[in-house]
């Protein structure tokens, strides 16, 4: 007991005063320091600093995508959609070495490849690994619990129609937006507007919870085109098989719509899958039926007629003597191919007698002429709003040399896109009315201004008519069952130097049916057939026969052919005329 | 005087016989305990991102604990005492195989992987040590003799460096705290301790320079402006700092801890998990922890005071202030006021070692609070 005490006491007092102080102290730091973290605000790093810094490594806006609006056809058929996947996106900066091995096996690239693409970019903190992946792929990966990998759900375009309508559709670029043909035009349009949305993220940035909507992601508008995807495809078809037969460069067919103006259809070759961008090849992007011009040659024929009648110097029982067969004007000697003697106005345009033009030709004022070409809309702008729309050119001359104005008048000197010869030949089909051209489905009224008198017209078309005849240039144009109007053009293609390539043609044929009451005009034009046959007549003639024949049927169109006069094109025997 | 003895031992023998037969508890300790306890379930689920696996297994640590201390607070102390230093030594040999042998983690050898859980022996030397230096010591004058200083502080050493070596700085310095403590509630004379401790100051230059590896360095460095690396070193201070800062007085409430929900902070369930329950229950939340572990270590203090035996006196007063270094440590680690060490948060953070060492210790502390006056020869 007495021991006790004494150890008790033994024990100095300094020593638990010292060791209350340290009890006491220590843990007062302690709550004075937690206390400075939780409830002092307005401070560096007071507790609005640190609520704030525990907000912004958790809480993030993120971008909600939005989808482009489609491109439809006439009837709703899908030519451009976005349908979501899910991109893979890597940060360099996170993603272990000891992960390429599984990594690379999962994105199926070499080891090696993906080592190098992540040391070339170790400085980023963002890098595409995987695009384009379905859900379930994506979710493949990211199952790997590699670190550093996120995903991002992005909209891919898909083209229904693929190269069909490649060039008239366009494509986008890797971050959806147009990069050409109406993708381009209508960009503003279609482009879905992004939203945001405020969620929590944890430290792997994935979405723990979403917490509000910022601002909702907002679809873009889908685009209607006048465009009938059968006749489309017709055409398309078509010119693909025609191309390919006459080993032509390219070529294009313009389908347009009488009575509305409407474009049904623009195909073009060579073409290229939009869907697989990996071939892409540059030349196979234009929409030629749109950007190219060529001298529209013979097909203005009609237009010189019209003229022709309109200056009341000639009526359509007019003879023009076209013997010997050739005319010398100044420098320059004009031939035809045989002597057709005494023609009338008809036959100088079915012979398509270069002679018999010119005569007619040189007996017109030159400003009138043109300004008939002018009227049915050459060297115009048609407002169709592509990327790239040509105007074409129609010179004017204060004084008319006779050799510009007789080339002028058979189609040379001027130039123009297939879309704005359609249109030309529309106005001839539409009795002397011109209509606006329109690309889209409910474009609103049409702008229709009336540029001959309708019975010019008629005059015309009657005569162009007897070019689609048995004894006509342009009988392989002929379809069963259905009056044809049209024309032939064959072309001397224009050197690089200047003048004209003697042995490069281009081969067109521009018309329209029912001729009786027409309802579609279609132009075709072959860029350079070198597989011997180069005539318009022999070349572009059937293949515009058949296209018009198939959307005739397609927008069922009454036949208006009385005496059935069955012609099979493939038995048409070839004649070496000049269109 | 013989008298009153006589009256006492007439007093006191039916009790004594009473408490050999009875059940020994102590209830203010056990409901302090059971409170801590379910602080540390509750912030772990919500650490563990509501993991049962983990919350399952705190769990079964937990009871399993709580069912040795109950066996070991039978034991009688003397007992205890008696057989402290085969206790010691075996902690001592485990600790030499996982030097030797342990699993590597981290960077660090400071495991022996057994089937249920990984044993840490350096965790359970902060019980062991205790043990053996007051039963040494509390049977030598006071205060105790060079010799007997310098056998304390070789008993001392030998872990200390061992555990330095694996390189585990943070528990090899709570180990040698411990073991201090004793030295000091022991009644080492004031030229020792200030001798001791301008040795330690000095010796500070050279640790900087020889012994601090190049990653304790940055820590200690980090301390001091944790904003100049918060990508690297500061990542775990600046997060844990933003942690207990944005929950602000009341706390953002259970479960809904940013910071901690979504892996920000690292180690939240372990050495980390108080910035979990500062960021949900706020500074309130804190101070009521706070609260029940000052009244838990008050309780321990006043069982040393009371106790009937120097080694009494001596373990329970040393283990107290062991397991109020870990608290002081592990919060002023959180908070950013010490360097970052790995020093768990008794009975909350999540850990096998951790809890087996204190519900052992606790034990021993049971049977000294319920231990007989000595009857001295």
């Amino acid at each position: 007991m007495a021991a006790n005490k004494a150890k008790r006491t033994s024990a100095p007092g300094w020593r638990y005063i010292l060791l209350s102080l340290v009890l006491v102290s220590l843990p007062i730091s302690i709550i004075v320091k937690v206390a400075y973290l939780q409830i002092l605000p307005n401070h560096e790093f007071g507790v609005d600093f640190l609520k704030h810094q525990g907000e912004i490594r958790s809480v993030r806006n993120i971008e909600i995508p939005a989808p482009r609006g489609a491109i439809l056809d006439r009837y709703g058929k899908p030519l451009a959609i976005s349908t979501p996947v899910i991109d893979i996106v890597g940060n360099p900066q996170k993603i272990k070495s000891a992960d390429y091995r599984r990594l690379s096996k999962a994105l199926n690239i070499s080891e090696k490849e993906l080592q190098d693409r992540l040391t070339l970019y170790k400085e980023k903190s963002f890098i595409y690994l995987a695009r384009h992946l379905s859900d379930a792929d994506a979710e493949a990966i990211l199952d790997l619990e590699v670190e550093g990998l996120y995903r991002e759900t992005q909209y891919k375009r898909y083209y229904p129609a693929g190269e069909v309508t490649a060039q008239l559709i366009g494509i986008t670029d890797y971050q959806d937006a147009g990069q050409e043909g109406l993708e381009l035009a209508f960009n503003a349009w279609l482009k879905g507007e992004r939203g945001t949305r405020k969620v929590v993220q944890d430290v792997k940035s994935r979405v723990i919870n979403n917490l509000s909507l910022v601002k909702p992601s907002k679809p873009g508008n889908d685009l209607e085109l006048s465009i009938d995807l059968r006749i489309q495809y017709a055409a398309y078809t078509e010119l693909k098989k025609a191309v390919k037969q006459h080993k032509a460069q390219g070529g294009s067919i313009v389908i347009l719509d009488v009575l509305t103006g409407e474009i049904l259809a623009m195909a073009n070759q060579p073409s290229f899958n939009p869907n697989n961008r990996e071939s892409l090849n540059q030349m196979a992007l234009r929409n030629r039926a749109i950007t190219d011009l060529i001298e529209p040659g013979s097909t203005v024929k009609p237009f010189t007629m019209l003229a022709a009648l309109e200056s009341g110097q000639y009526q359509l029982e007019s003879l023009i003597d076209t013997s010997p067969g050739y005319l010398k004007v100044e420098y320059k000697t004009f031939v035809d191919p045989v002597n057709y003697g005494e023609l009338d106005l008809r036959g100088v345009l079915s012979k398509s007698s270069q002679v018999g033009t010119t005569k007619i030709a040189l007996n017109l004022d030159a400003h009138e002429m043109r300004d008939v070409f002018s009227r049915v809309g050459f060297g115009e702008y048609l407002g169709s709003g592509f990327p790239g729309e040509s105007m074409g050119m129609l010179p004017s001359y204060r004084d008319w040399h006779p050799v510009t104005q007789a080339t002028f008048a058979f189609g040379y000197g001027l130039s123009a896109s297939p879309l704005q010869l359609a249109r030309a030949y529309g106005v001839l089909a539409n009795n002397g009315l011109k209509k606006d051209i329109k690309l889209l489905l409910d474009e609103g009224e049409t702008n229709v201004s009336r540029v001959f008198s309708s019975d010019l017209s008629k005059t015309v078309n009657n005569m162009l008519e007897s070019v689609v005849s048995e004894s006509g240039t342009g009988k392989n144009a002929m379809i069963p069952h259905y009056r044809v109007a049209g024309k032939t053009a064959t072309l001397h293609k224009v050197k690089a130097g200047g003048g004209y390539d003697e042995n490069k043609y281009v081969s067109a044929f521009a018309g329209f049916s029912p001729a009786s009451n027409p309802r579609v005009v279609t132009v075709v034009i072959i860029d350079e057939p070198s597989e011997g046959k180069y005539f318009g007549g022999l070349v572009a003639a059937p293949i515009f026969s058949k296209v018009t024949e198939r959307a005739l049927q397609l927008l069922r169109i009454s036949p208006d052919k009385q005496s059935s006069s069955w012609v099979n094109h493939e038995n048409l025997e070839e004649q070496g005329k000049s269109s | 005087m013989q008298n009153s003895d006589f009256v006492r031992s007439l007093r006191d023998a039916p009790n004594e016989k009473k408490r050999k037969t009875s059940f020994k508890f102590d209830l203010v300790l056990i409901l302090l305990l059971l409170a801590l306890s379910s602080i540390g379930v509750t912030t772990l689920f919500s650490a563990t991102g509501e993991n049962f696996n983990y919350v399952n297994r705190h769990i079964f640590f937990l009871g399993t604990g709580f069912l040795l201390m109950f066996i070991i607070s039978q034991i009688p102390a003397r007992s205890i005492e008696l057989w402290s230093p085969y206790f010691f030594g075996i902690t001592l040999i485990l600790l030499l195989l996982v030097t030797l042998f342990g699993t590597d983690a981290k960077g660090a050898q400071r495991w022996l992987d057994l089937v249920f859980f990984r044993l840490q022996p350096s965790e359970i030397l902060k019980v062991s040590l205790p043990l053996v230096l007051a039963a040494y010591l509390g049977r030598r004058a006071v205060p105790p003799k060079l010799k007997h200083v310098l056998w304390s502080s070789t008993i001392i050493m030998v872990p200390t460096t061992l555990i330095a070596l694996q390189p585990d700085l943070g528990t090899s310095i709570l180990v040698f705290a411990t073991g201090a403590a004793i030295l000091f509630l022991a009644g080492l004379r004031k030229r020792y301790i200030f001798g001791s401790g301008l040795i330690a100051l000095s010796a500070v230059p050279l640790m900087w320079l020889f012994v601090l590896r190049d990653y304790q360095k940055q820590r200690i460095l980090t301390l001091i402006s944790p904003e100049t690396d918060t990508l690297g070193a500061g990542w775990n201070i600046v997060q844990s700092k933003t942690a207990i800062g944005s929950g602000g007085f009341y706390g953002k409430g259970w479960l809904n801890g940013t910071q901690s929900q979504l892996d920000f902070l690292p180690e939240s369930h372990t050495d980390f998990i108080i910035a979990v329950l500062a960021e949900e229950f706020g500074l309130l939340g804190v101070s009521i922890t706070l609260l029940l572990y000052g009244l838990f270590l008050a309780r321990c203090f006043f069982v040393s005071i009371s106790a009937k035996s120097q080694f009494g006196r001596l373990f329970c007063g040393s283990f107290a202030l062991m397991i109020f270094l870990h608290i002081f440590v592990n919060l002023g680690m959180v908070s950013g006021i010490l360097p970052v060490v790995g020093a768990p948060l008794p009975l909350v953070s999540f850990g096998a070692n951790s809890a087996l060492t204190i519900f052992i210790g606790l034990g021993v502390l049971i049977s000294i609070a319920n231990e007989p006056r000595r009857i001295r020869s």
